[in-house]
């Protein structure tokens, strides 16, 4: 197959082709949105994982808890991509593009001809670069095999150390906790998840794990991870001096976008693949998709960076509608979501910057949900255990109300009727 | 096995087969089926899958847990046989199923 792409200039300005570099989210949902508009070309699906795409919320809640198997969360079956004719080239790495010639080539030196090029190339964990960060027992989480490689390590009683309180380190902690292990966690700030809630949430995450008997430890700063002899971690220690004993460390502080194949290319680059509405680079033969891209946000009215399945799906239907030729601007309300023991966090929206917030409900109730509001509009709602209030605050995220504190905060009025 | 026919708002028909344990969202997603975005992969999260589920069909179907009918509640056009299709797992009972995707 890749040599009858490999083929001439004179052949290739007329063979529609879609190449897409990754495999995740955002690949899979680009075929779907190309195929149901009628797209004739070839397309083409060049991952650098062994697997067909998968989704990857559940690797830090099911997958991870044994309760989900790779094949339970492949995005679509196998056969799908033969149904929509779809190529998919796995556990290959791209390692430049030849934006003149348009072609990619591969690490076996292989060359793939595109008309239509789509980085979808993801982001990749933040790593730590402290003393003893390359001892084995240190675990990053962002592919299935990450996620086999901690359950591995899942044994009642076994020590775990949990370096960042964000969603990935909190939803580990959880199904840890749920296994037995003996869980730490260890936040830099003064709460964890403070970059996206208000800190009555992150109080009353705190107070979730601490019932289940997680140890979480804030404004703690790490100074080295100890050998235990062995070349194996057997403790974090603190900038205190503290020591946590740990059989094994997982580390979850953020990601970082994978640029790199877009940055040698010469295409801008700063925090993200720079991409407008259309998902389009600055080649107008490239495009870019999900956790890679700093793309303009039509509601908020900057531009921004996320990790998310929703900017995943829905730039990536952008990207396939500009090459279909009927393009739409990609403006939607961001969306999120947390699974941590029995409770759902649904996050509509983005709150950093936010001056008020309204609590509606009762955090004792474990239903409540929380209202950020910036000049009057309301920026974005946290709906803990409460898919209603959810659901409707993606609507009033988008329509940028501007409510009455007083009313939100009743929660015998429905936030639908705010409009 | 079942064989489900997803009905689009223009009246256009696709019947798929699909295996026991998938769910009438995956039978949409794996065969192109427009109009079930199912964003959050069948997660009961994001209410894009939303369906009709043809009258004589409606008590063939488990009922809906708390959750997705807390979401079927605020979603858009909601009538009596709303579902999410994520939440509807195929059997051989369900064979000749029929479903209708809302217009959004």
């Amino acid at each position: 197959m890749l040599d009858q792409l490999s083929i001439s200039q004179d052949v290739r300005d007329f063979f529609m082709s879609v190449v897409i570099v990754g495999a995740g989210h955002a690949a899979s949902q680009i075929v779907s949105s190309l195929r149901v508009s009628d797209y004739s070309g070839a397309i083409t699906i060049i991952g650098n994982e062994p697997y067909i795409p998968y989704q990857r919320p559940p690797l830090s809640k099911q997958v991870l808890a044994g309760e989900m198997l790779l094949e339970d969360v492949y995005l679509k079956a196998p056969e799908f991509y033969d149904v929509a004719k779809a190529d998919l080239v796995l556990d290959s790495h791209v390692e430049s593009i030849d934006r003149d010639q348009r072609t990619v080539t591969l690490s076996g030196g292989d060359l793939i001809a595109y008309e239509h090029l789509v980085l979808a190339t993801g982001a990749r964990p933040r790593e730590i670069t402290l003393p003893g960060s390359a001892l084995d027992g240190i675990f990053y989480l962002r592919t299935i095999e990450d996620t086999n490689r901690i359950r591995n390590y899942f044994r009642p009683g076994a020590k775990l150390v949990i370096i960042g309180g964000g969603y990935i380190g909190l939803e580990v902690a959880a199904v840890a906790a749920k296994a037995g292990l003996k869980v730490t966690v260890l936040e830099m700030a003064e709460r964890v998840m403070n970059r996206v809630v208000a800190p009555i949430i992150s109080q009353f995450y705190q107070d979730i794990h601490s019932k289940h008997g997680v140890d979480i430890r804030t404004n703690v700063t790490i100074s080295h991870l100890e050998d235990n002899g062995n070349g194996h971690v057997g403790a974090v220690i603190c900038g205190n001096d503290e020591s946590v004993e740990a059989d094994f460390v997982v580390v979850g502080i953020g990601g970082i976008p994978n640029t790199e194949l877009a940055a040698v290319a010469g295409l801008a680059v700063d925090n993200g693949i720079i991409v407008d509405e259309y998902a389009r680079t600055d080649d107008p033969t490239i495009f870019a998709v999900g956790d890679c891209t700093n793309h303009p946000n039509g509601i908020y009215q900057r531009r921004i960076r996320l990790e998310s399945v929703q900017n995943a799906s829905d730039q990536a239907t952008a990207a396939a509608n500009t090459i279909c030729g009927k393009p739409e601007p990609y403006c939607a309300v961001p969306w999120f979501w947390s699974d941590q023991y029995d409770i759902k966090l649904q996050i509509a929206g983005l709150s950093q910057g936010y001056e008020q917030t309204v609590l509606r409900g009762d955090p004792k109730s474990a239903v409540f949900s929380v209202i950020y509001l910036k000049d009057g509009v309301l920026l974005a709602v946290d709906a803990v255990n409460n898919p209603r209030d959810f659901i409707q605050a993606k609507k009033l995220v988008a329509a940028r109300v501007r409510p009455d504190p007083a009313v939100i905060a009743d929660i015998s009025i429905k936030l639908k009727d705010l409009f | 096995m079942a064989k489900i026919t997803y009905i689009q708002p223009d009246k256009s028909e696709i019947a798929v087969d699909v295996r026991n344990g998938f769910s009438v969202k995956d039978g949409a997603v794996n065969n192109l089926v427009p109009g079930i975005l199912a964003e959050c992969g069948g997660s009961c999260i994001c209410a894009t899958c939303h369906v009709y589920v043809a009258p004589e069909w409606v008590d063939e179907i488990d009922s809906a847990e708390d959750n997705e009918i807390e979401m079927l509640e605020e979603a858009d056009n909601v009538k009596d046989n709303s579902r999410l299709s994520c939440q509807i797992f195929v059997n051989d009972d369900l064979d000749g199923l029929v479903v209708h995707i809302p217009a959004s």
